[in-house]
């Protein structure tokens, strides 16, 4: 099952580069994305399927995150085949190829239960979406490019070093060195100590590049900031989400090894550090696109305090993986139709998006409610249940911090968010032809849809899934 | 046995030295090149015993790392243009002597290390961190794109040294997946840097500074 869902999206990527026809290349995205969810949706409900082979199994924070990313990329699929009607005078054989490679590639690295493998899968993940970024062919989305590619690549390097102390913590332990998860879970109280210790510190500094935590985020606003919003939503709710995976494999690693109260500290220092400069960052952003960036770096740093505060916040961590995974995907899709409508993205030119765009204004809105954790919406739960997590592990000076961040945050960026969609529509400002057409804005409202759902009610099997994740990650059977 | 394998360890350090202290972009590259002929005849020295793994990897390494690479850099080098790097932000003898230290260090930290006991008197380990150390310090001080690939380059040469300690835990399928990796990385970027050049008409990533805050 693990090679079906591995290979079917890569060799439609294939197709996709064979096919001569600009036109009817974007099909090919949901056609693929249709096909793979049905594959998700069976092996979800199969358990038999879940073991390919002794490297390969879906365990239940890998069902997350492929949940999460493969729904995201449903949805992109549909809105990038209205997108990409748009933008006929440029070849799209190269982003159809790259976007599919990518959701093969998120395979790999879901089912992996090998740390090498799981390794190479994430810097293949790089790779294939560095071209993404490099669409519009402008010198700044050049210098994106090379930024993304260059802190991309060291970052992983960093985490591949990281993964081979961990392996040496086996070996200086005079244990059977292997990288496969289910040896290091097994041996790893017996582990060398500072092998592991600082094996953790570079793979989080690595995967955590490729996160976005600060201070290793400085790719993030350059590259969101370029990028069309479907490549935005597709960094921000599943590159990222991948990295946090490689992470969670760490940590769970580190926590069997009774490392808690070593790795929570680190964990907790990177993401309040990643959620005050995000905060920093956001008071007078005028471009709404970096905006988003700055917002993606922040909710990088929810889920690394997450992890931090452990045991009754897991819950929330993991569910906020899903819920910020839909909600960038709104924001990332509706930015990107307004982008697109008044041909420029700062707020000096922009603003009445509302009357423009009453679709995507008006989502905007609500993907910016959302995402900073106001009710009725699913962020608001996650956030909620890693606050109280907090409160019941007894950490009231994280919690409060936390809570001063959140409110930040949602000043800053609703400054920048209500500049966008109130008022009027500049008299002096060129608008382009584009207006919101079906394929750009029924995909987002139906993903606006499911955060609320979320936020108004989990679906029993999800919250059976997640509570499975959170036992998985702390060892619990 | 044990006294090659030294030799070429100590080749490797001196070789980084050398790369420091090189303007010439194309004579840093073969200077990667042949570093990455050696770190293929390790595997050679390392083991005894040949097997079918060892084999394929020292072949592979030694063609990608020292000749498709290489091969690789040199064709976007000619594309671009560009011979020399101009005024690093270190300049080629301070850099040598930064270098130096950097080796230093890692000699006497490798020390410190709770190593295997069969580790303990290889120069494997304070090796591998030299050329990681100077590698980073070629990709923040050099201005070229070019320069900073072949610095990225140096820097996964040290990685690569210490998988050498590994041989169980990296399955040779991991291992082909690695290189594959870092030949298509490398690929992608001498693309981007043929873009790069097209567009601001030079390679200097001091240039790329619109996106500043």
């Amino acid at each position: 099952m693990a090679y079906l869902m591995i290979f079917f999206p890569l060799v439609m990527a294939l197709i996709a580069l064979l096919i001569p026809s600009n036109r009817l290349r974007p099909w090919l995205l949901p056609l693929t994305a249709v096909g793979y969810s049905a594959l998700t949706a069976f092996v979800l409900t199969h358990p038999a399927l879940m073991k390919s082979s002794r490297w390969l199994i879906l365990d239940p924070p890998g069902q997350i995150v492929l949940l999460a990313v493969g729904t995201l990329f449903l949805f992109c699929a549909f809105y990038t085949v209205g997108y990409l009607q748009y933008r006929q005078e440029r070849s799209n054989r190269v982003f159809c190829g790259c976007l599919l490679g990518f959701l093969g590639i998120m395979s790999i690295i879901v089912w992996s239960h090998h740390l090498g493998l799981m390794w190479v899968a994430i810097e293949a993940s790089t790779l294939v979406t560095a071209p993404l970024i490099y669409f519009n062919h402008t010198q700044r989305s050049i210098e994106a490019t090379w930024k993304y590619l260059i802190i991309g690549s060291v970052g992983i390097a960093l985490a591949l070093l990281g993964t081979f102390f961990l392996a040496y913590a086996s070996l200086q332990a005079g244990l059977e060195t292997s990288l496969t998860l289910e040896g290091l879970l097994q041996n790893a109280p017996l582990l060398s100590k500072p092998w592991l210790r600082g094996a953790f510190i570079l793979l989080l500094v690595g995967y955590g590049t490729k996160m976005g935590l600060a201070p290793m985020h400085t790719w993030k606003p350059e590259v969101y900031g370029e990028v069309p919003g479907v490549v935005g939503a597709i960094f921000a709710g599943g590159v990222t989400s991948c990295a946090f995976l490689a992470i969670l494999r760490i940590y769970q690693i580190s926590l069997a090894a009774g490392e808690y109260a070593y790795i929570s500290r680190l964990l907790l220092i990177i993401g309040f550090f990643s959620m005050i400069v995000a905060a920093l960052f956001m008071v007078n952003q005028r471009d709404f696109k970096r905006l988003l960036a700055y917002s993606s770096v922040e909710h990088m740093g929810i889920l690394a305090i997450g992890l931090g505060i452990g045991g009754p916040a897991l819950f929330g961590t993991l569910l906020h993986v899903i819920t910020n995974g839909l909600t960038k995907g709104v924001l990332f899709l509706s930015s990107g139709n307004i982008h697109r409508a008044y041909g420029s993205k700062t707020t000096d030119l922009v603003s009445g998006a509302m009357r423009l765009l009453p679709w995507s204004g008006t989502l905007f809105l609500a993907g910016f409610i959302a995402i900073t954790g106001s009710p009725p919406f699913g962020p608001f739960i996650s956030e909620f249940s890693i606050l109280t997590g907090a409160f019941t592990s007894g950490r009231f000076v994280t919690a409060a911090l936390f809570l001063v961040l959140l409110l930040l945050v949602f000043i800053g960026m609703g400054a920048t968010v209500l500049k966008v969609v109130q008022g009027r529509v500049p008299a002096n400002v060129a608008t382009t032809s584009y207006r919101d057409g079906w394929l750009t804005v029924a995909p987002v409202v139906i993903l606006m849809g499911m955060v609320l759902l979320i936020g108004l009610y989990i679906p029993a099997p999800l919250s059976t899934l997640i509570k499975d994740a959170a036992g998985f990650l702390e060892g619990r059977p | 046995m044990n006294y090659l394998l030294s030799t070429v360890l100590v080749t490797l350090l001196m070789l980084n030295l050398f790369a420091l202290g090189s303007s010439r972009i194309l004579t840093v590259t073969r200077v990667v090149a042949f570093q990455g002929i050696l770190l293929g005849i390790i595997p050679l020295l390392m083991h005894p015993h040949l097997t079918l793994p060892v084999i394929v990897m020292v072949i592979v390494t030694i063609t990608i790392k020292g000749v498709v690479i290489p091969a690789v850099i040199i064709h976007a080098l000619r594309d671009v243009q560009i011979k020399r790097e101009v005024k690093p932000l270190i300049g080629f003898l301070p850099s040598i002597i930064v270098g130096s230290v950097a080796t230093a260090f890692a000699l006497l930290f490798a020390r410190q290390l709770p190593l295997a006991a069969q580790h303990y008197s290889t120069l494997l380990v304070p090796t591998s961190i030299a050329t990681v150390l100077i590698g980073f310090i070629i990709l923040i001080t050099r201005y070229k794109a070019i320069s900073q690939v072949i610095g990225y380059l140096m820097l996964e040469n040290g990685i690569f040294l210490f998988s050498m300690l590994l041989v169980e835990a990296m399955p040779l399928i991991v291992e082909l997946g690695v290189m594959l990796d870092l030949f298509v990385g490398i690929f992608i970027a001498s693309i981007i840097i043929n873009h790069i050049n097209q567009s601001f008409s030079s390679m200097d990533t001091r240039l790329l500074v619109s996106l500043k805050e």
